[in-house]
């Protein structure tokens, strides 16, 4: 924030006004008890009556130190961990865990392997914006899409159950490939699914799209322009909703995405309806990917050809996958040994968060509640 | 004794509230069965809202405590008065004492004037409706302490919300109020009333219910009314006094146990009281559906079948989810109640279809069958709208309600003096 940093300079930090009359801020420690910072977030909020003169964010409190963790496991004990940090969307984080170690290792995994890759990551992106739409919805005081959104997730915890016993947590991929091929029935369970779902969009954007009090609490709140969202290195769906097309899965595709046609949704406004409407469309393409990955499965093995003790070469890599909330990005060191000398972990949420104080600046208290639902953050990602 | 027994049974040949015939007997029992009415109802609403809210989100609601959690309020009031008092200790302990008292008083007390039928009202104030609201706005008193004495940052964020939000809201609609009292004078003296039961009299003489009168300008009137009535309530969507995701608590935030269950009390009370005063201006009272168009003694007869008929319905809805109940020894007595709560409804039920019974109470009936519709709507609201954001709440009071209700009100005024000049020379 201060002069210093030149890279955020150009962002107008200062204070936006004096409070009214000269009267006392108030400040409010939100969190990290608080329903609706998702988590543990803590936020300290510097307020003028309602109107937020701005914030800071107090992170930390889920810390439990997984890059660390990860130098004294091996390569294939820590892929579990990486579950851990993103909760809501495990399958996102076992994917780029698994595609950066092969990357070290110069191993690919099999074709059926990459295909049941994408479907269940993508049917993870899909639980991931089912999840935020209804916990984003029940900030701003809608509550019921949290039990149609969650009603709906279900199946998609049902199809990760069969395949790998693991609702939530499911450590899905191994390095290399699949540990498990699919279960007997698994493309009728995914298809049925797609049948199912997509009507289901339409009634959750029917419950909100033109609801006139859910437009008025979402459109031009937050409002962050492209620009900014470069310098704060904001990715993902709040990057693409300020107008920047900038999805990794066509800009730098990894596992077959090269294979499958599908758009990115965009947004104009950078507002909090804007980037409602990108999940949502997202949500739709994501069905697409899905039903191209599903008709075109093809037979094979699902395992490449791995050691069973994995040791990488001396070197390092970067390799990052557009995750549901933005870049996840892994950074991994190897000193030849079994196990990572660092890892390194860019998480969509942490750096999404730093993009809070510009948004809310100026703004009400209730703009930050729906701000923080809007960023789509998860806590275990950002303390890691 | 004689004398006693006469002063009691010279209420029941009258045709007054026993408040304005001054029987004290009378008063007293009236004042208990409002007020055990009231707080029944408080209970029946706590599970309704519960179980409608429930199946709006495709979920079951309280099932566990009583056959479909039937005695599920009975165990949450027990658990609110066993719960430990706790008091913050930076906290202005006597105003946070009292703050709920306040609340809970100002709720209760508007129900001194709410008339269930024409002689069913604890008393008949000629300016019944000021004193309704009058009283009513009290609550606003209760909150700002609440919220005061907390002395924390939450409850007085949330105080001051609902202090600006419920008088503002009060102007829109004391202005809806008064185009219905106006109708009121639309008589051959040209004099209009304020009582609560000269209202629904007056709805009765004119042959008309104000929501239909001069259409729509009555409608319009109730609409500002019945929006105006849930801000001032603090419910959804304009709930921000108590925004769960944004204050926590709002201004009950630091209480607990019985503390806290006043204020709930008070706020489903509240929401009664509004109701109530909605369908005495607007909806005919007690007045059943169509006096007029469907009039005459047998129509009185089908109607006055009604009270019986919904609570054998609601009978029939028992012994329906007792059939329906699982077999397994494990749920034979939830069955047993169920069967056992059908039983006490269908009771009432046939004891409602006694002429003389049913004669005295069906005005009762009529009118806790509107209020309840409104009850339902409030639970409608809830489980449907997001949640208003301040500045757009005291615009949309400010720059909506407010020139509406005003509007209305000339346009009341204008075609009532045209009509009575005019038409009616």
């Amino acid at each position: 924030m201060s002069e210093s940093n030149s890279t955020v300079s150009h962002l107008d930090l200062e204070t936006p006004e004096k409070p009214f009359l000269d009267a006392n801020e108030l400040v409010i420690n939100m969190g990290p008890q608080h329903p609706a910072t998702h988590g543990v977030l803590r936020v300290i909020l510097r307020l003028d009556g309602e109107k937020v003169l701005g914030l800071e964010c107090v992170i930390g409190y889920l810390h439990r130190g997984v890059e660390k963790i990860g130098e004294h496991r091996t390569y294939a004990m820590f892929n579990p961990y990486v579950d851990r940090m993103d909760y809501v969307a495990a399958v996102s984080n076992g994917l780029g865990y698994c595609e950066t170690v092969e990357k070290l290792l110069g191993a690919e995994a099999p074709p059926r392997a990459q295909f049941v890759r994408v479907i269940l990551t993508e049917l993870n992106r899909i639980a991931s914006h089912q999840l935020w739409l209804g916990t984003h919805a029940l900030d701003i005081g809608a509550i019921t899409p949290l039990f149609y959104t969650f009603r709906d997730r279900e199946e998609i915890l049902k199809i990760y159950e069969k395949y790998c016993g693991a609702r939530l947590t499911t450590h899905a991929f191994r390095i290399g490939g699949l540990q498990y091929e699919t279960y007997a029935g698994f493309e009728k369970d995914v298809r049925n699914f797609l049948a199912f779902f997509r009507p289901k969009i339409d009634e959750y954007e029917e419950l909100l799209t033109t609801n006139r009090i859910w437009v008025e609490r979402t459109r031009n709140v937050g409002v962050i322009s492209g620009q900014d969202c470069i310098a704060l290195g904001v990715t993902g769906p709040v990057l693409r909703a300020s107008g920047v097309k900038w999805d990794l899965r066509k800009a730098q595709p990894y596992a077959n995405y090269k294979m499958f046609d599908f758009e990115i949704p965009i947004g104009e406004n950078g507002d909090t309806y804007d980037r409602y409407l990108v999940r949502m469309a997202e949500m739709r393409q994501s069905v697409r990917i899905i039903q191209q990955a599903v008709d075109a499965l093809p037979e094979g093995p699902i395992m490449a050809k791995v050691p069973k003790v994995i040791k990488p070469p001396l070197g390092e890599v970067y390799h990052s996958i557009e995750a549901p909330k933005g870049e996840l990005g892994y950074f991994i060191v190897s000193d030849g040994s079994t196990q990572p000398y660092r890892v390194r972990v860019r998480p969509p949420s942490f750096v999404n968060l730093q993009a809070l104080d510009v948004m809310c600046r100026g703004q009400l208290v209730a703009d930050v509640i729906a701000v923080i639902g809007t960023l789509d953050i998860v806590l275990g990602e950002v303390d890691r | 004794m004689n004398q006693f027994v006469h002063y009691v049974q010279s209420y029941l040949s009258s045709n007054q509230t026993p408040g304005a015939a001054g029987n004290m007997f009378w008063a007293l029992v009236y004042i208990l069965l409002v007020f055990a009415g009231l707080s029944a109802a408080v209970i029946a609403m706590n599970w309704l809202e519960r179980k409608i809210l429930a199946h709006m989100q495709v979920r079951l609601g309280p099932m566990r405590v009583g056959p479909h959690g039937l005695l599920q309020p009975i165990a949450d009031a027990l658990k609110l008065l066993l719960k430990e008092d706790i008091m913050p200790a930076e906290a202005d302990g006597f105003i946070f004492w009292i703050a709920p008292l306040v609340v809970v008083l100002a709720a209760f007390t508007v129900f001194v004037v709410v008339p269930f039928g024409p002689t069913h009202a604890i008393t008949d104030m000629n300016i019944g409706i000021l004193f309704m609201l009058g009283v009513s706005s009290l609550s606003v008193l209760g909150i700002v302490m609440a919220g005061w004495a907390s002395n924390s940052h939450y409850p007085l964020i949330g105080a001051l919300r609902s202090s600006a939000q419920m008088v503002s809201y009060e102007v829109a609609m004391g202005f809806a109020v008064v185009s219905a009292i106006l109708m009121t004078s639309l008589n051959a003296t040209g004099t209009g009333t304020l009582s609560m039961i000269g209202i629904v009299q007056a709805q009765q003489a004119q042959g008309e219910w104000f929501i239909f009168k001069f259409f729509p300008i009555g409608l319009i009137a109730f609409f500002i009314f019945a929006v105006a009535m849930v801000a001032e309530t603090n419910r959804a969507p304009f709930d921000l006094a108590e925004a769960e995701s944004e204050l926590t608590a709002g201004f009950h935030t630091e209480y607990s146990g019985f503390r806290w269950s006043l204020f709930f009390l008070a706020e489903y009370s509240a929401m009664i009281a509004v109701s109530s005063i909605a369908v005495t201006l607007w909806l005919g009272g007690w007045l059943r559906p169509f006096p007029n168009a469907l009039h005459g003694a047998s129509w009185d007869m089908i109607f006055s079948f009604f009270p019986g008929a919904t609570f054998l319905l609601f009978a029939v809805a028992c012994f329906y989810n007792a059939v329906r109940m699982p077999k397994h020894p494990l749920f034979r007595i939830q069955t047993i109640g169920l069967a056992a709560f059908g039983a006490v409804l269908a009771a009432a039920g046939l004891l409602l279809f006694i002429p003389a019974v049913s004669s005295r109470v069906q005005d009762i009936f009529w009118f806790s069958s509107k209020v309840a519709a409104f009850m339902y709507l409030y639970i409608w609201y809830r489980g449907t709208f997001p949640r208003y954001r301040f500045d757009q709440l005291m615009q949309m009071g400010w720059k909506v309600l407010l020139p509406m209700g005003l509007g209305i009100l000339i346009l009341t005024a204008s075609v009532a003096l045209l009509q009575q000049r005019i038409w009616h020379q």
